[in-house]
């Protein structure tokens, strides 16, 4: 192939790559530095001695996290929590999201005024946090899956899916055959979307695995922890070994500095098994991500 | 405005229907199509209850003695005396610098995605393209505590391979953790590693749309690559740049608040303590409710505020907005 680039052109190129690559990078490198931390000895770590290969193999920091009760409890309750929420959500946002994709609908301006008029005007938090607390929710597992089922974002998304791939014509034969609302969304509607409700689990499961701010609010049960508050005691507050804290000056230096070294440890390896099932994950739905994103910004 | 249904349309071209014909033909459309509404009513009752409720709930700003167990508080209004209050605390200045100055800080970085896309659709190699949109926009979804965490790590004086390389190069390490004058340039910073490559995507969208024979055109006129960039590529997705740095502008106080919440400790809160956190402080830890939300309020209005005015001058110079 004839290369038609004049020599600015072929410079600019270089550099972008470059420009890339760094970028590539150092997006890369605090993960992966994380990952390879974790099966290393910590002296080596660190004393600075590993970056870019694990050094001094060793797995014992997995062996002592997957023993972890936190940590299996986090796992599971967040499971619990990421999949009732993905239910609730479904059922409210999907048939919703159809009506209001039709164009048929009266008053469906004013419905959609309605919900887009709380993504710019919130009650704020402490407004928030009266209500859940009214409405009895205070350190239920109800809190975590309920206050965030209808995301207005995903309902603008579901309806532009609806309207652009469920032509008028469809309707209007299956009317003419006698078919009433209901049946036609569940015989034709929901075959239609799936793709879009692929689109809405995805969203919500990733939203609601990373979310803690509602479970720090409302959850005082250390047994109803979601993963991300066990993490942030874990890894932020500083308490990865039991009992860490108290007694420490009875120790020898040396004690001290094992433990130290120990709990580093654990920590980079709790990171890794904290974000390993998304990051397992990834590579199978980021293309349904980009996708949601493109569907969202046609309209809205 | 809803549009009419096709035999409403025929009855208003014959003569204007009568409040009677219009009641009739009204309840004859809900006979119709009532499940419509059925479909849409859970969830107008979940925005009800979790959305305008607390807007509702907004009125305890401008009450005293609001009790939780209750839920009432005195009837009469307080003159703003939980607005006065904040204005007069120790806390007004510095809260406020501390928002502004991570606000703009983070808005100066909003062209960061856009330069992101126009690097990555200048790259020629396809997979190399593929390649540095997957990895870039992989740190979205790692979830805020985590983020904290490596930075924790990555930046700590003691085992930090950023410090390494500073006492490597003769420096003295730093705790960037918990130092004050760092707090707002790592969050910002930070955000941007999470975010700048899926904010990018949608730049991408816009940017595969320009039409190529435009491009050629440029190319055959003679210009080169940074020129089509400027030239031809930025005008042609100038109308989804305007849409969405007015969004971006609607959330302009709006910080990242769970990870200045996670980042904040006792070193470091001079410069970390925005009207986000200092709500959840003030509100939920000190239970001060009243008082809290009235400050919270304050940062909705002025948001609200900001992406009307953007929104009016977008429809003036550009012919875009939001609505």
């Amino acid at each position: 192939m004839v290369d038609f680039r004049s020599r600015s052109d072929r410079i600019f190129d270089r550099i972008n790559v470059a420009l890339l690559v760094v970028v590539l990078v150092a997006t890369l490198y605090p993960v992966y530095f994380v990952v390879i931390a974790s099966v290393s000895s910590p002296t080596l770590v660190s004393a600075g001695h590993v970056y870019l290969w694990p050094d001094g193999f060793n797995v014992e920091g997995y062996s002592y996290i997957l023993r972890d009760k936190r940590i299996m409890f986090g796992y599971r309750n967040s499971l619990i929590y990421a999949v009732g929420q993905t239910i609730i959500s479904l059922v409210l946002t999907i048939p919703a999201a159809y009506a209001l994709s039709r164009r048929d609908m009266r008053w469906r301006g004013l419905i959609m005024f309605y919900f887009v008029f709380t993504l710019y005007f919130t009650g704020g938090i402490i407004p928030f946090y009266v209500v859940v607390l009214k409405l009895g929710l205070k350190d239920s597992v109800w809190s975590l899956m309920l206050p965030n089922a209808v995301n207005v974002f995903n309902l603008i998304i579901a309806r532009t899916f609806f309207q652009s791939n469920i032509p008028d014509e469809l309707l209007e034969s299956a009317q003419l055959d006698g078919c009433n609302n209901t049946r036609f969304f569940v015989s034709i509607v929901l075959p239609v979307g799936q793709a879009i409700i692929a689109i809405v689990v995805l969203f919500n499961v990733v939203q609601n695995w990373n979310a803690f701010f509602h479970a720090l609010l409302f959850i005082n049960d250390q047994a109803k922890y979601p993963l991300q508050l066990v993490l942030r005691r874990l890894l932020i507050l500083n308490q990865l070994l039991s009992g860490g804290g108290e007694g420490l000056e009875a120790l020898s230096p040396e004690e001290i500095q094992r433990r130290q070294l120990l709990a580093d440890l654990l920590r980079y390896g709790t990171i890794v098994v904290a974000i390993a099932p998304l990051m397992i994950l990834y590579p199978f739905i980021q293309r349904h991500f980009v996708k949601g994103i493109m569907v969202g910004s046609i309209k809205g | 405005m809803p549009r009419q249904t096709d035999d409403a349309g025929a009855v208003a071209g014959l003569h204007r229907p009568s409040a009677a014909e219009k009641i009739h033909e009204t309840v004859r459309y809900l006979l119709r199509s009532w499940e419509l509404y059925a479909f849409v009513l859970p969830a107008i009752i979940h925005v009800l209850l979790f959305r305008y409720l607390p807007i509702y709930g907004l009125r305890i700003a401008f009450t005293d003695g609001f009790s939780l167990r209750s839920g009432r508080s005195a009837p009469e209004w307080n003159e703003f005396a939980h607005f006065i209050r904040f204005f007069n605390s120790a806390y007004f200045i510095p809260v406020i610098r501390n928002t502004i100055v991570i606000s703009l800080y983070s808005l100066a970085t909003w062209p960061i995605p856009l330069a992101l896309a126009l690097m990555i659709n200048e790259a020629r190699s396809r997979f190399f393209k593929k390649s540095v949109q997957m990895v870039t926009y992989a740190p979205h979804f790692i979830s805020t505590v985590v983020v904290v965490s490596i930075m924790y790590f990555f930046l700590s004086p003691r085992i930090g391979v950023v410090n390494s390389v500073i006492q490597l190069l003769g420096g003295e390490a730093i705790f960037f953790m918990a130092s004050p004058s760092w707090g707002p340039s790592l969050f910002v910073l930070s955000e941007l590693w999470q975010n700048a490559g899926f904010n990018a995507i949608i730049f991408l969208a816009a940017l595969s749309a320009v039409d190529s024979s435009l491009r050629e055109a440029a190319f055959c006129d003679g210009a080169n690559k940074l020129q089509i960039i400027w030239h031809v590529e930025i005008p042609w997705i100038m109308p989804t740049i305007v849409i969405l740095f007015i969004m971006r502008l609607g959330q302009l106080l709006t910080i990242g608040f769970e990870k200045v919440l996670l980042m904040q400790n006792d070193l470091n809160i001079s410069t970390l303590e925005v009207v986000a956190t200092y709500t959840y402080r003030s509100g939920i830890l000190q239970s001060q409710y009243d008082y809290a939300t009235a400050v919270g309020l304050l940062e909705t209005v002025v948001n609200f505020a900001i992406l009307v005015a953007a929104n009016r001058l977008a429809r003036r110079i550009g012919q875009t907005s939001l609505w």
